[in-house]
């Protein structure tokens, strides 16, 4: 194998002045954490770049294939080494821009040469590998200044480093450096995507779902395991916490009038998730609300909602429209499960006609002849918590088949 | 009995046979249901269509269960050409196709189709000149076979999925029954096929099992209506436990190739040799350049029946070019597409080789054949 590392550019922590460190740790770790099946990667950290030693082929595939996924990366790139010998440097300066034969392009050489006792100049070996690649490339011409591609080369004392390829990464910040949030999973479209965006900013998730069976069939507790399990794939566990939610909807179904049985079930859901956000020491609650997307999701119906908690609420989503959400989810993989058609607790006693303009003092008012405090606690307690990503137990049951 | 006509059938792999066993015990439920026993069993049939679409460069998506390979084929035509009218009525093929390919398009000539058929050389080849001179406006649907069934020729997919998709609005599909398993087909952009069919039963896969894929999202309609499954485009219960098992198979054929290929081309190279020895008594139809798994060759003045039978005395199962033409009395299409000498064209035989084969089996057929020819033409042999 030729590749030898792949060097890390990094995002925008690169301006985060004394965070820095941090921040580099924590990539680190997420990157360790991401490959964690490929034995543990040999990570070296620089000011401004990350190198990871590649030992095999497999590591090799595997890091191309999942790093793009990984937040706090702006590029990487595989590197390549030869000898420290003309002949090995054209040989493989071929080789690294083979991938570019088909296309029309411009390129040049960029040489940093650290080992000074390397008996040929810069400009030399630029003039000798240039001319060595135009003369195998018929596409590929010369531009200095804005060239398509840079072949990099870098001679060090060990050996002679090469690169060409330059691949996007996710961008973003590591998962993790911003603190923690609970995200609020129905299971739908919006609230995956929800997550998946403040995961690019660095916040770590732990996510809340509310079950009422037999409302709600293990179907949907399924598939929105799946989506908890989806989001760890962009480099962190994911905890998810399931609350058993049937007794106090069917008494809120019961205790209001049917057009607010809507607003007054939002606002017990955020009391609730704000209990567990307070035991876990999260410190926002996120939401994949859409600004008047349906009735709960009006600025009305959001402020009687809010009203119940001082919390800050993160919606990324607020000003998104629904082709944009769906956009987004198809890229990162989670349109698919989330439109399973089972139902969730939000769409079962949905009345005909819900308030869309809720006033606080009204919903307030309907709400304080119940007690729900007791049932919120009972609530919080008894839910159940999952881990993810897990050990799919739905997978071994078809180990052999395939 | 040694078995060396596994372009007829195969026998299936006793793992495959194992998870078709497994799944109807514990995933019999309809995938459609939604139940848990459904939604498993639906997990189950996505995991298997993954795999599948692994295999050949494409989505989970794009790769529908269908009966077998004459579904699969009458499918891609039917389903591509009446979706399409607006673009034309002009489909384009070979004229060594598969019967599942031949009278699909025939049947559509008589709803008033413009139907060409490509020739083919000496070799069993196209010629693709004639195929991009051959290409219109109006062409809709090209369909090709990558390995024939009946002599092996390899028809050249990828400078036809080129010339197809730089000249035309065409769909390109291929009849990979034949190839899966012993050359590389899969979908590749603008230089791979746009509609793969393969067949269970031919892989070591069972029978009454086939795939259609896509390269990507195609306009076509459906041949089987009713419940809507697999996305609208092949209704009726899909049949989770063939769907599993052909996912198997098709795994192990494509991990076991270039093992099987190579032990394959092997014994190619040394029936060509040993069968040169019988002189001008034998016309080859299969050359070097072929499939290896397949070596079709014809004895002068001779039947193939005659032949096959005096094999069969001695324990040795092959047959004339194919089995599903092999019940006909007329001389097979692709026999007289290669324009052979009359007396050579009642004689043709097929050898196929498949995973089970060993080689033992080869130095058995060769034993056997060498005491047929002299028993059958005597002399003359010499």
């Amino acid at each position: 194998m030729i590749w030898k590392e792949i060097l890390i550019r990094y995002g925008e922590l690169s301006t985060k002045g004394r965070n820095k460190k941090d921040f580099i740790n924590r990539l680190r770790a997420n990157i360790r954490h991401t490959f964690s099946d490929i034995a543990p990667l040999d990570i070296a950290t620089e000011r401004d770049r990350m190198h990871i030693a590649l030992e095999n082929e497999e590591q090799y595939e595997v890091l191309m294939e999942k790093l793009p996924t990984v937040f706090g990366i702006q590029s990487f790139s595989p590197v390549a080494v030869c000898n420290k010998d003309l002949d090995d440097m054209k040989k493989l300066s071929l080789i690294i821009m083979e991938q570019f034969k088909e296309q029309e392009l411009t390129f040049k050489v960029e040489v940093r040469r650290s080992d000074k006792t390397f008996p040929l100049e810069s400009h030399e070996i630029q003039r000798e590998i240039g001319g060595h690649v135009l003369r195998n490339n018929p596409n590929i011409s010369v531009q200095v200044k804005k060239p398509d591609v840079e072949l990099r080369i870098e001679v060090r004392q060990d050996a002679i480093y090469m690169m060409a390829q330059i691949i996007q990464g996710a961008g973003g910040m590591p998962v993790g450096s911003n603190g923690k949030s609970l995200l609020m999973l129905s299971g739908g479209i919006d609230s995956p995507v929800a997550g998946y965006l403040l995961m690019k900013r660095g916040v770590r998730l732990e996510a809340i779902h509310f079950f009422s069976p037999p409302y709600t069939s293990d179907n949907s507790l399924e598939k929105v395991k799946v989506l908890a399990n989806e989001l760890t794939k962009f480099g962190a566990n994911i905890r998810l916490h399931v609350i058993p939610f049937t007794e106090i909807q069917v008494l809120i179904k019961d205790r209001v009038p049917s057009n607010t049985i809507m607003t007054t079930t939002r606002r017990m859901m955020m009391r609730i998730a704000d209990e567990v956000r307070k035991e876990i020491g999260a410190l926002g609650i996120v939401t994949g609300e859409s600004l008047g997307q349906v009735a709960s999701q009006t600025l009305e119906s959001l402020t009687a909602i809010n009203d119940v908690t001082n919390t800050p609420i993160l919606r990324p989503l607020i000003a998104f429209d629904k082709l944009e959400i769906i956009d987004i989810a198809e890229q990162i993989g989670t349109y698919e499960t989330s439109i399973q058609p089972f139902e969730d607790c939000c769409t079962i006693f949905t009345p005909a006609n819900p308030k869309t303009k809720p006033k606080v003092e009204k919903v307030t008012y309907y709400e304080s002849f119940t007690e729900f405090d007791e049932l919120i606690d009972r609530a919080v307690r008894n839910r159940e918590v999952y881990k993810f990503p897990e050990e799919n137990n739905m997978k071994d049951k078809f180990e052999g088949l395939l | 009995m040694i078995y060396l006509d596994n372009s007829a059938t195969t026998k299936p792999h006793k793992e495959v046979l194992n998870t078709f066993v497994q799944v109807n015990e514990s995933f019999y439920a309809n995938p459609s249901s939604i139940h848990e026993a459904g939604v498993e069993a639906n997990t189950l049939l996505d995991r298997a269509r993954g795999q599948i679409a692994d295999l050949l460069h494409t989505e989970g998506q794009y790769v529908l269960f269908t009966a077998g390979g004459t579904e699969s084929n009458n499918f891609a035509i039917f389903g591509i050409s009446k979706a399409n009218t607006h673009k034309g009525k002009h489909i384009i093929t070979t004229e060594v196709e598969h019967p599942s390919v031949l009278e699909a398009v025939k049947s559509l000539q008589n709803e008033g189709y413009e139907v060409d058929f490509l020739k083919v050389d000496e070799n069993g080849v196209i010629s693709l000149q004639e195929l991009q001179a051959k290409l219109r406006k109006d062409t809709v649907l090209v369909s090709m076979m990558h390995v024939n069934n009946e002599m092996g020729a390899i028809q050249p997919i990828e400078e036809a999925a080129k010339i197809i998709h730089e000249n035309s609005r065409a769909a390109f599909h291929v009849d990979a029954v034949q190839s899966f398993g012993k050359l590389p087909i899969f979908f590749n952009g603008e230089e791979g096929p746009d509609i793969i069919t393969i067949s269970g039963h031919k892989i070591h896969g069972l029978k009454g099992s086939g795939i259609i894929a896509f390269r990507k999202k195609m306009n076509i309609i459906p041949l089987l209506l009713g419940g809507g499954q697999e996305q609208g485009l092949r209704s009726g219960t899909v049949a989770v436990p063939l769907a599993v098992a052909t996912a198997k198979a098709a795994r192990i054929a494509i991990e076991m190739m270039e093992q099987s290929t190579e032990k394959y081309r092997r014994w190619h190279n040394d029936l060509l040799v040993f069968l040169t020895e019988f002189g001008e008594n034998i016309h080859l139809l299969s050359k070097e350049t072929g499939a290896a798994h397949i070596l079709s060759f014809s004895v002068k003045d001779l039947k193939g029946e005659i032949l096959i039978n005096a094999l069969q005395k001695r324990g040795i199962i092959v047959s004339t070019s194919s089995a599903c033409s092999s019940k006909q009395k007329k001389t097979s299409h692709v026999v007289e597409a290669l324009n052979m000498l009359s007396n050579f064209k009642k004689g043709v035989i097929r050898l196929s080789f498949g995973a089970l084969n060993t080689d033992e089996d080869i130095l058995e057929f060769k034993k056997a054949f060498t005491d047929v020819m002299k028993e059958l033409k005597g002399d003359k042999n010499q």
